[in-house]
C-alpha cells in the first residue's frame, strides 16, 4: 500500500448532532453578534461606498506619516486617514502610502482641484513621491453601488435559492440559502470587527463565499438524497449523519486546497488585494462549518417528504435530538 | 467507462491542443504586443513599412496564432472616469433658440397681438408677454403653428413643443417627447465626439460606453491620468462665435440682458461682454486645421457648413470695424475685429498659441463641441507600475497555488492525483484560451479568480476519488469502482457547479469593472474544470489503464 495522506480517516462514525445546541447555536449566536457588532461599530466603508479619494504614494526612501499628516492638515480636508502598507512582495526600497480623504463638501461629483493640491503637498514633503493610483468617487455614485451590492447578495440567494428548489425540494433550498446567509453575514460580521476596508471587491468576496458554501452544502444534500433512496425507513437524522461521514473526507480535502490557494494569495498576491482575499478565507471557513453543522438542522427541522405514509413532522424530530 | 471511443479521445485531445495553441501568446505578451502594433501600422501603411517594423514583425511568426487577453486598467496602468450628460441644458439652448423665431411669427401679426416682450422665466422655458391680451389665442396658435413633429420611435406623432397661455403671456417649453427624443441625441452626440477625441491621440483600446439613461463610462488604457484624459475630453468645449458688446478690465461689470461677461484666454485682466446668443455654433464647423498667420505664428484655419457660412457672411458684412469673440468653454480664445465681409464661410483664428496649443484646438474643433456639460462622478487613475507589480505579485501567487496544490493531490491521491493535476494545468491553459478568444479583459481580481479555480477545480476530481475509494472499499472491482465513482459523482458536481455558475452570472450582471473581471474568470474556469475534470480526468485514467492493465488499484 503505498503511502497517502488521509486528513480524515476512513469509515468515520461522527455523530454530527451530538452537540448540536452548541454548535448550532454557535452558528445562530455567531450571526446575531455579526449583526449587533455592525449595528454598533459600523463598517469601515472604503470610498466606492461612502465617496472621496483615496491615493497611493510610493517612494524610495523611509515614510514619515507625521510629516504626510502635517502637510495635509494645512489644506482642510476634513477626514484624512494615512496608513503606511507593508507587503512581502515589496522591493526592499518600495514604501508605499495609502492616504483616504473623505468626500468633499455635498459636491456630486470628484474634486480633482483637491487632488492637484495633495500631490503638490505631498511633493514638497517628498520630492521622489509617486502617485501610482488615484481613486475618487462622488457621493452619488456610491449611494447607488451600495443598492447594486445589497442587490446582487439578494439576488444571488434567490437565484441559488430556486436552482436548489428544483433540483431537490424546498426545505433543502431553505436550508441552503439560510447556511450561505450564515456565512455572508458572520463574514461582513468580521469585516466590522476588525475594521477590515469594505469595497466593491468585498461584495465580490461575499458573492463567491455564497457559491462556495452552497457547492459545500449541496455536496452533503446531494448524498443524503442518495442516501434517502437506498435507506427507506431510516431515521432522517441517522442517514443525515451517515451523508455527512461519507462525505467528510472530500469536504476537508476542499477546504484544504482552497486555503492552498487562498493562502498562497494572502502571502504573494500583493496588499491591493488582501481585503478580498480575506473575505474569501474568512468566508471558506465559515462556509464549511455551516455546510456541516447547519445547513442540515434546517432541513432536519423542516422535516422531508420521503413517503407519503411516514412523514415526518417537525416537532417530532425536534423531540428525537433532545432525547 | 474505460471504454472511450476513439474519436472523442480525438476531439478531447484536440480541444487540449487548440487551447495550448490559443493561449501561447500570452506567454509572451511583450513580443506578440510589438508583432501585433506594426502589423497593424504597417496594414494602415497600405504596406509600407519602415525596418523597425520589421523587425517588431519578426518578434512572433505570422503562422502562430496572435489573439491576446486584454489586461484591464489595474493591471496596465491608466485613467477610467464615469461622466454625467447635463442632458437637460440641451432643453435650455434648444427653447432659447426659439425666441427670435417666436418673435418673428408674432411680429408678422402685430396689429392683433401687439408688441411682443421676452420676460425672464427658469431655464427651459421661454415666456413671452404681447401687450394686447385679447390677441392671447392668436398668438398661442402662431407659436403652435412653429411645432414640428418629434422624430423618434416611441414619439410618433407629437409634436416637440408645449405651448400654454396664462393671462397675457405665452410659456413654451419642450415636450416630455421631445426630452426623451433630445436625450437619446445628445447621449449618441456626446458618445461619438468622446470616442473621435479619445482616437485622436490614438492609445490602444479605449472603452467608451453608455451606462443607464445619461452616463458614459471612458476607460483609457496607457493614458498617465484621469485629468488628462479629462481635458482631452474637455468638459464643455463648447465653441461659438459671439458679438462683443464691449472690452473691461472689470471682471464685475454688470452685463445687460442675455449678455455675460467672459475673461480672455490670453490676455490677463481683460474681460470681453458678449451677447449670450451666438452668431454661429460650433456644430456649425466641419473643418479646423492647425495653420500659420501671416505673421507665421501658430493659428487655426477653420470652415464652416453651408447654413454657419451664410450666417457668418451676413453678420460679417454688417458689422464691419466691430470686434467679434471666438468663444471657447467661456473664455475668449481670441477678439478679431472684422475687416471685411467674410463670405464662404471660412476664417483664422490668431491668438498667442504655441504650435502644440494651435494643433490642440484643432482637434477639438474637429472633433466637434459636446452638446452639454458633463461632470464627473467617478475617476480613477492607475499607474503602469502598479500595474506591473500586480501582474508579478498575481503571477506568483497562481505559480504557488498550483504548486501547493499538486503536491497536496499527489500525497492524497499518488498516481490519480498526478493526473488530477495534469488535467488541473490542462484547465488553466483552457481558461487562458477562452479569455484570450472571447478577448475578455483580465483584471486583478480576475487573477485572484484564476487562483481560486485551482482551489475549486480540484473538487470535482476529488468527489470522483472518494467515491472510487469508497467502492473500492466495498469490494468493487477497479473497473467496477471507477466506473461507478465517475458515474455518481457527476450529479454533486453538476449541482455545486451550477450554483457556481449562478453567482458568478449575477456578479457579472450586477457589479461593475473589478468584479465583472473576477466573475469572467471565476464563470468560465468553472465551465472548464467541468471539463478537465470530468472528462480529461478520465480520458487520463482510461488511456494509462489500458496500458498498464492493473490487477489492483490504489486511490
Amino acid at each position: 500500500m503505498a503511502f497517502r495522506l488521509k486528513l480524515v480517516p476512513d469509515n468515520t462514525k461522527i455523530d454530527f448532532f451530538k452537540n448540536q445546541a452548541l454548535t448550532f447555536g454557535f452558528a445562530i449566536l455567531s450571526m446575531v453578534a455579526s449583526v449587533i457588532i455592525v449595528a454598533i461599530m459600523g463598517l469601515n466603508f472604503g470610498i466606492d461606498f461612502r465617496g472621496g479619494t483615496t491615493i497611493r504614494a510610493e517612494t524610495t526612501t523611509e515614510i514619515d506619516l507625521g510629516e504626510y499628516r502635517s502637510a495635509l492638515e494645512a489644506l482642510d480636508l476634513g477626514d484624512v486617514v494615512i496608513t503606511e502598507v507593508y507587503d512581502p512582495s515589496f522591493r526592499a526600497d518600495q514604501h508605499v502610502a495609502q492616504i483616504r480623504i473623505q468626500a468633499q463638501d455635498d459636491s456630486e461629483s470628484v474634486t480633482p482641484e483637491m487632488i492637484a493640491q495633495v500631490e503638490a503637498e505631498l511633493e514638497k514633503v517628498d520630492p521622489a513621491v509617486n502617485f501610482t493610483s488615484v481613486e475618487s468617487v462622488g457621493p452619488k455614485v456610491s449611494g447607488e453601488l451600495i443598492q447594486s451590492a445589497v442587490l446582487s447578495v439578494l439576488a444571488a440567494a434567490a437565484g441559488i435559492g430556486i436552482y436548489i428548489w428544483m433540483r431537490f425540494e424546498w426545505q433543502f433550498s431553505l436550508g441552503t440559502v439560510l447556511a450561505s446567509l450564515h456565512d455572508v453575514i458572520v463574514t461582513v460580521g468580521l469585516f466590522s470587527l476588525f475594521q477590515i476596508k469594505f469595497d466593491l471587491t468585498t461584495v465580490a468576496a461575499l458573492l463567491t463565499i455564497m457559491g462556495y458554501s452552497v457547492n459545500d452544502t449541496v455536496v452533503v444534500f446531494d448524498r443524503l438524497r442518495e442516501n434517502l433512496q437506498k435507506y427507506k425507513t431510516t431515521p432522517l437524522r441517522d442517514l443525515m449523519n451517515l451523508s455527512l461521514n461519507e462525505t467528510l473526507g472530500r469536504t476537508v480535502m476542499v477546504v484544504a486546497t482552497m486555503l492552498l490557494s487562498l493562502i498562497a494569495l494572502l502571502i504573494f498576491g500583493g496588499d491591493v488585494l488582501r481585503g478580498f482575499v480575506a473575505a474569501i478565507t474568512f468566508g471558506v471557513v465559515l462556509g464549511t462549518y455551516s455546510s456541516i453543522y447547519m445547513a442540515k438542522n434546517f432541513v432536519l427541522w423542516l422535516g422531508v417528504n420521503r413517503e407519503p405514509k411516514e412523514k415526518k413532522k417537525a416537532g417530532t424530530t425536534f423531540a428525537d435530538i433532545d432525547a | 467507462m474505460l471504454q472511450i471511443p476513439l474519436w472523442k479521445r480525438v476531439l478531447i485531445w484536440g480541444v487540449c491542443a487548440l487551447a495550448i495553441l490559443i493561449a501561447l501568446p500570452n506567454a509572451f505578451y511583450g513580443r506578440v504586443e510589438s508583432h501585433n502594433d506594426a502589423k497593424a501600422e504597417i496594414a494602415d501603411a497600405g504596406g509600407n513599412s519602415t525596418p523597425e517594423q520589421e523587425a517588431a514583425l519578426a518578434l512572433w511568426p505570422n503562422w502562430l496564432p496572435s489573439g491576446l487577453m486584454s489586461l484591464g486598467l489595474d493591471l496596465r496602468g491608466g485613467a477610467h472616469l464615469l461622466a454625467e450628460v447635463h442632458v437637460s441644458d440641451v432643453y435650455a439652448d434648444r427653447i432659447d433658440n426659439m425666441w427670435p423665431e417666436v418673435r418673428d411669427a408674432l411680429r408678422g401679426a402685430r396689429d392683433q397681438v401687439g408688441s411682443v416682450r421676452r420676460v425672464t422665466s427658469e431655464p427651459g422655458v421661454l415666456k413671452v408677454q404681447i401687450s394686447n391680451p385679447e390677441g392671447i389665442a392668436r398668438a398661442v396658435e402662431l407659436v403652435r403653428a412653429l411645432a414640428q413633429p418629434v422624430t423618434s420611435v416611441t414619439g410618433m406623432g407629437q409634436s416637440d413643443i408645449d405651448v400654454r397661455a396664462e393671462g397675457d403671456t405665452i410659456s413654451v417649453q419642450l415636450t416630455e417627447a421631445e426630452r426623451a427624443a433630445t436625450d437619446t441625441r445628445t447621449m449618441l452626440q456626446s458618445l461619438e465626439i468622446i470616442r473621435r477625441r479619445v482616437d485622436e491621440v490614438g492609445t490602444r483600446e479605449p472603452t467608451i460606453q453608455r451606462q443607464g439613461d445619461d452616463r458614459i463610462l471612458i476607460q483609457v488604457p496607457g493614458i498617465g491620468s484621469a485629468a488628462e484624459l479629462k481635458s482631452l475630453i474637455g468638459t464643455t468645449a463648447q465653441l461659438t462665435f459671439n458679438s462683443v458688446v464691449n472690452v473691461t478690465q472689470d471682471a464685475n461689470a454688470q452685463p445687460g440682458p442675455r449678455q455675460a461677461v467672459l475673461p480672455s484666454l490670453n490676455e490677463q485682466g481683460i474681460y470681453y461682454i458678449v451677447e449670450t446668443t451666438p452668431v454661429v455654433t460650433g456644430e456649425q464647423l466641419v473643418d479646423a486645421q492647425p495653420a500659420f498667420d501671416q505673421n507665421n505664428r501658430p493659428a487655426v484655419n477653420f470652415r464652416f457648413n453651408a447654413s454657419g457660412g451664410r450666417s457668418f457672411g451676413d453678420y460679417t458684412a454688417n458689422n464691419i470695424g466691430r470686434p467679434f469673440a471666438i468663444v471657447l468653454d467661456d473664455e475668449v480664445i481670441s477678439a478679431p475685429t472684422i475687416q471685411s465681409h467674410i463670405s464662404g464661410g471660412s476664417g483664422i483664428i490668431t491668438g498667442n498659441f504655441t504650435v502644440e496649443e494651435s494643433t490642440e484646438l484643432a482637434v477639438l474643433l474637429r472633433a466637434g463641441a459636446l452638446p452639454a456639460g458633463m461632470s464627473f462622478l467617478e475617476e480613477r487613475t492607475i499607474g503602469p507600475e502598479l500595474g506591473a507589480d500586480s501582474i508579478a505579485a498575481g503571477q506568483m501567487a497562481s505559480i504557488v497555488a498550483m504548486l501547493a496544490i499538486a503536491v497536496f493531490m499527489i500525497a492524497c491521491y499518488g498516481w490519480f492525483g498526478f493526473l488530477a493535476t495534469v488535467a488541473l494545468g490542462i484547465n488553466i491553459i483552457m481558461l487562458l484560451a477562452i479569455l484570450t478568444l472571447l478577448g475578455a479583459t483580465l483584471t486583478l481580481p480576475g487573477i485572484a479568480g484564476i487562483a481560486l479555480t485551482m482551489g475549486m477545480a480540484v473538487d470535482a476530481n476529488v468527489l470522483i476519488f472518494e467515491r472510487i475509494r469508497e467502492e473500492l472499499r466495498e469490494g468493487k472491482s477497479p473497473v467496477r469502482a471507477m466506473d461507478i465513482g465517475f458515474e455518481k459523482a457527476l450529479s454533486a458536481i453538476t449541482d455545486s457547479n451550477v450554483t457556481g455558475l449562478v453567482t458568478a452570472v449575477i456578479m457579472f450582471v450586477i457589479g461593475s469593472g473589478a468584479v465583472r473581471g473576477f466573475a469572467v474568470t471565476m464563470g468560465i474556469g468553472i465551465i472548464t474544470s467541468l471539463f478537465t475534470a470530468v472528462y480529461m480526468t478520465r480520458t487520463l485514467i482510461a488511456t494509462w489503464y489500458a496500458w498498464r492493465r492493473p490487477k489492483k488499484i490504489v486511490v
